[in-house]
């Protein structure tokens, strides 16, 4: 504790779970997250704890299953294709309620994709992952100081719940170094109280089952009642969000993971020629800070959502404000924006919403301006892209029209 | 105070380690630091190249899209990274083994024959050493004693020999001038 040390993102997020009191890790290679059962392979030994390469991802997350059972600290970790795989034995521990922590270390999809960072996995992180009627935890790092103190919020989130939570990094902030520090006191897992569900030697009580499912007639509804109760109850609880520059912003950038460094760096430049833009960053995506960007877009008309994918995230954020702002969306699926890049979409949409005080005004001129196409009846504005490449921007409706995209 | 760095060459020329150890250096320095390395299918002769920020402030971007140095250590770097460097910026081009010449203008070149000077201290192996050597000398951004101490750190299995010849190789191309 104390010390800056410069790591791997990868590193740190498994010498975080490890100083957490993890003391099982089953894994499978894949890039870009090879480093954590790099590390583990023999930190985990070191520390007493148990280091598994298994066969494949499927066996991985069995195994996982198992030992969560026992009411350890466990972990798993991969990219992208290999969390698919996982998806069924993540889905059995969400149903035996098993407190389980993973990381998913995306990269480029659908399919094998390609290694680079990518955030296409969004849906499926907040949205379940897997089949049935659930949530997993999901935080959000953006940095490497991040990646390796949020196993332990993870751990204890997963455990006060017993449920799945996750890591949503990507291949940027697995793969480069930064100084971190461990914001805590390491973990003896000795000290750790068995929960009362655990299993192990029954010798001397009533005998524990763990299982995923429960054929008896109305019960397992009663069950998914009872999750969908405590999925209420962590949305009201746990978020987390990080705000900068909003106090004066015209326009918000909403951005989580490496998005919000880039977004943060396009703020920067934004903020040097006087243009008042601010950031906000869910921590937590799900549970994700519905209210906090609801209470935000009362006085801020204007969100820039930047993302490494098509467009996943800012559903989740249209859904927030519900259509009493305007929405832009500046996606790049596959491709990491440059700070600059973002700053140049941010420019030009300033400039647009400058004049949005006398929105009436606003509304005569716009169709005006579009010589082109005077017949269409959705104002839909297309911001040129920086780049040739796959850039590109939705609009939503304006904020002056009622209702959302959907 | 903020600066972005690329460093560009052939995979096995040091170019990531030498970007681990500015980041090193600048932490020594109580800067904040990142270090982000192009990990596609890079191999042994292939090329590799890594961004490294040292900044007073909060890093906001790992990815440096505008650099201002770029360190080139063979002659494809050159025709990809010329252009990144941002205007007013600094290029060092390993001369021993690029022939081309850059074509901006806009910008301060310095060409460093690392691969030369690391034999004559003794190794090839040390080029980059000299080429972060002449980083340092000429941006003033790090001192030459700070990434001395950072190679213990980050080299934490090498031989002291070898350590001494890469204070050696530091040391020799921090006495480049444009």
């Amino acid at each position: 504790m104390g010390e800056k040390i410069l790591m791997k993102g990868n590193e740190a997020l498994a010498e975080g779970a490890v100083l957490a009191g993890c003391r099982f890790f089953s894994g499978y290679p894949i890039t870009p997250q090879n480093e954590v059962p790099e590390y583990m392979s023999w930190r985990l030994p070191e520390a007493g704890g148990t280091f598994i390469q298994a066969e494949s991802e499927v066996s991985a997350i069995n195994m996982l299953y198992g030992a969560a059972a026992t009411g350890i600290r466990t972990m798993t970790s991969s990219s992208s294709p290999g969390i698919s795989l996982k998806q069924e034995g993540i889905s059995y521990c969400a149903g035996a309620d098993l407190p389980i922590f993973f990381a998913n270390v995306v990269r480029g999809g659908p399919g094998l994709g390609n290694i680079a960072a990518s955030q296409g996995d969004y849906n499926q992180s907040v949205k379940g992952g897997g089949h049935g009627d659930y949530h997993t935890i999901v935080l959000a790092p953006n940095s490497v100081d991040e990646m390796g103190n949020f196993p332990k919020k993870c751990y204890e989130l997963a455990e006060k719940y017993r449920m799945p939570a996750m890591i949503l990094a990507d291949g940027i902030l697995g793969q480069m170094m930064e100084p971190v520090e461990f914001k805590f006191q390491p973990v003896d897992p000795a000290n750790l109280k068995k929960p009362d569900w655990s299993l192990g030697n029954a010798a001397g009580r009533k005998k524990r089952i763990v299982r995923s499912y429960d054929l008896r007639e109305g019960e397992l509804e009663k069950m998914n009642w009872a999750r969908a109760k405590k999925f209420q109850e962590i949305e009201d609880r746990e978020v987390q969000f990080e705000e900068k520059n909003i106090n004066d912003a015209q326009l918000v950038l909403v951005a989580y993971g490496t998005s919000s460094r880039i977004a943060a760096a396009a703020m920067k430049m934004a903020r040097d020629k006087g243009i008042k833009v601010g950031l906000f960053r869910p921590i937590t995506l799900w549970p994700f800070p519905k209210k906090q960007l609801a209470k935000l877009a009362q006085r801020v008309k204007n969100f820039l959502v930047v993302e490494m994918s098509q467009g996943q995230f800012v559903d989740d954020v249209r859904l927030a404000i519900g259509g009493t702002a305007q929405v832009d969306l500046y996606a790049r699926p596959a491709g990491i924006p440059s700070g600059e890049e973002v700053f140049a979409v941010v420019e030009k949409l300033y400039q647009s919403i400058k004049p949005a005080k006398a929105v009436k005004k606003v509304e005569k001129v716009k169709p005006a301006k579009k010589a082109k196409s005077p017949k269409k009846a959705k104002p839909t504005r297309k911001l040129k892209p920086v780049k040739k490449k796959t850039v590109k921007i939705k609009t939503a409706k304006k904020a002056t029209r009622k209702g959302g995209r959907r | 105070m903020y600066q972005g760095i690329r460093i560009s060459g052939f995979g096995g020329q040091g170019v990531i380690s030498a970007g681990i150890l500015l980041a090193q250096a600048g932490l020594l320095e109580n800067k904040n630091v990142s270090w982000f390395p192009a990990y596609g299918a890079e191999m042994r002769g292939g090329t590799a190249n890594c961004s490294v920020v040292i900044a007073s402030e909060e890093v906001s971007s790992p990815v440096v899209s505008r650099p201002d140095t770029v360190i080139v250590m063979n002659e494809p770097s050159l025709a990809k990274f010329e252009p990144l460097v941002k205007p007013g910026g600094l290029l060092i081009i390993n001369s021993s083994l690029v022939n081309s010449k850059p074509k901006r203008t806009d910008i301060k070149v310095a060409y460093v024959p690392c691969n030369k000077i690391a034999e004559e201290i003794g190794t090839t192996k040390i080029a980059n050493m000299v080429a972060l050597g002449a980083y340092a000398g000429l941006t003033g951004a790090l001192s030459v004693d700070t990434i001395a101490k950072a190679l213990g750190k980050v080299f934490k299995r090498a031989k002291p020999e070898m350590l001494e010849l890469n204070v050696k190789a530091l040391k020799r191309g921090a006495e480049i001038k444009i």
